[in-house]
């Protein structure tokens, strides 16, 4: 199963990140976790300067802006195919 | 992305070619669009008061209508071809690119340098924590990254291209150097004043991971969508504001007489400068309302100094920001920030009424 971070401490940006991401594992179908973290330590732990990132299973795809649909979706490819 | 994944093919590249190509085209004919639209405002404008209203030429009602339907699509296509502009010019920076350029850099040179990437550097306030944890964790002077936390609200760019709009370059450009000079020296005072034990100590525990995202650049297609998108954000979120305050403005240029306020607002009330500043500092945020009023007010005598000190305070001495810095910050950092800014902008009402 996938874990999704979204990193942010809960600005307009962070949410709609969220809505986007949630949007895109419906309609692939997808059996993810989704983690809403907001610590400034656990951020800063994945070197994030700007807010809203992304990470999946672990790895960093996206800082400070929200991705469109299509590049989510991408990354889920690609990190299912990597696990 | 990975480019690990996806290999570079010459098909992929040509694709890329033609998407670019075809962004930079959408650009341009948007532009040409634009630039016809820019062009008929003030004849249609002319045209609705005085020959459909039959209204007077001269006359208070005229004068106040025809201002109004001049100056409220004038400056919405200002904010949205400009705030386009900028964000596109935005993403060829990054706080992490900002951050390795400002690495190592001495007092001075890494305060104006922080000043003006600050200006450029796109973050939302909600980033200012990390953004601040980031930059001390890596060992940039805490004077130098107040310089860069300051320069983004003083400099707000809904205000400059409202500025630009209504006053001209000249006073635009005098808000944006006054504005970059006010965020180097808070920096360099704060810096000499060796404030780093009131920082919050759990800053300086924080270790910051390795960014694992590596020169990401983005294609010209992405960079015209950012723009476009904050475009319709920003512009979204201020027209209500503009027109309210065009209208108030226009109402102000038709029926207030000349010279009304030279008294109250103008060079020799010297209690008007920090009284505007004070005023200011509930209004944050609505520098597109405020801005035409303002606008409208020096037509009748109010000075240029007071303007300018009343619109950094707007912009400059945002609350909300202070209460996210809180979360880093101790109280009596906070407080010495605030003095400096506000100090700083006095001084510059005063000097600009001074010299001009």
């Amino acid at each position: 199963m996938l874990t999704i971070k979204i990193l942010g401490t809960g600005c307009a940006n962070c949410k709609r990140l969220e809505g986007t991401t949630r949007d895109v594992v419906e309609t692939m179908d997808l059996e993810v976790e989704i983690v809403k973290v907001t610590s400034y330590p656990e951020i800063m732990s994945y070197g994030v300067l700007s807010t809203p990132g992304l990470v999946i299973n672990e790895e960093l795809v996206s800082q400070g802006r929200i991705p469109t649909q299509a590049e989510i979706t991408t990354w889920l490819v690609d990190a299912m195919q990597t696990a | 992305m990975n480019s690990k994944v996806i290999p570079s093919t010459s098909k992929n590249n040509s694709r890329l070619q033609s998407s670019n190509l075809r962004a930079w085209l959408i650009v341009l004919v948007i532009a040409l669009l634009w630039i016809a639209l820019y062009k008929t405002i003030q004849p249609t404008a002319n045209w609705i008061s005085y020959s459909l209203f039959g209204l007077t030429e001269g006359s208070h009602l005229g004068d106040a209508v025809a201002f109004f339907l001049y100056d409220v699509p004038k400056i919405i296509l200002l904010l949205g071809g400009m705030i386009f502009l900028i964000t596109v010019v935005r993403t060829f920076f990054t706080p992490e690119k900002t951050r390795a350029w400002l690495g190592g850099k001495r007092e001075g040179v890494g305060n104006f340098m922080a000043a003006a990437f600050g200006v450029v550097t796109p973050f939302c306030s909600c980033s200012a924590v990390p953004l601040f944890i980031g930059f001390v964790e890596s060992g940039i002077p805490l004077g130098v990254t107040f310089s860069f936390l300051t320069a983004t609200p003083v400099v707000n760019e809904v205000a400059l291209v409202m500025l630009f709009g209504l006053f001209g370059w000249k006073v635009a450009g005098l808000y944006l150097v006054t504005g970059l000079v006010i965020a180097v020296i808070a920096g360099i005072i704060i810096g000499r004043l060796h404030l780093e034990g009131y920082v919050e100590d759990f800053v300086w525990q924080i270790k910051v991971g390795e960014n694992t995202i590596h020169d990401e650049k983005p294609t010209w297609e992405a960079r015209f969508r950012t723009g476009w998108s904050s475009t319709k954000e920003i512009v979204g979120k201020v027209w209500p504001y503009v027109i309210v305050g065009i209208a108030i403005g226009a109402a102000i240029h038709g029926y207030v007489p000349e010279s009304a306020l030279a008294g109250i607002m103008g060079k020799d009330a010297w209690w008007s400068v920090p009284a505007g500043v004070l005023l200011a500092v509930p209004l944050y945020s609505n520098a597109a309302g405020i801005i035409p009023v303002v606008h409208a007010l020096m037509e009748k005598g109010a000075a240029l100094g007071t303007v300018l000190a009343f619109m950094m305070a707007v912009v400059g001495l945002s609350i909300p920001e202070m209460i996210i810095l809180r979360r880093v910050l101790k109280p009596q950092l906070i407080g010495v920030f605030i003095a400096i800014l506000t100090v700083a902008i006095i001084f510059t009402g005063y000097l600009f009424n001074i010299v001009l």
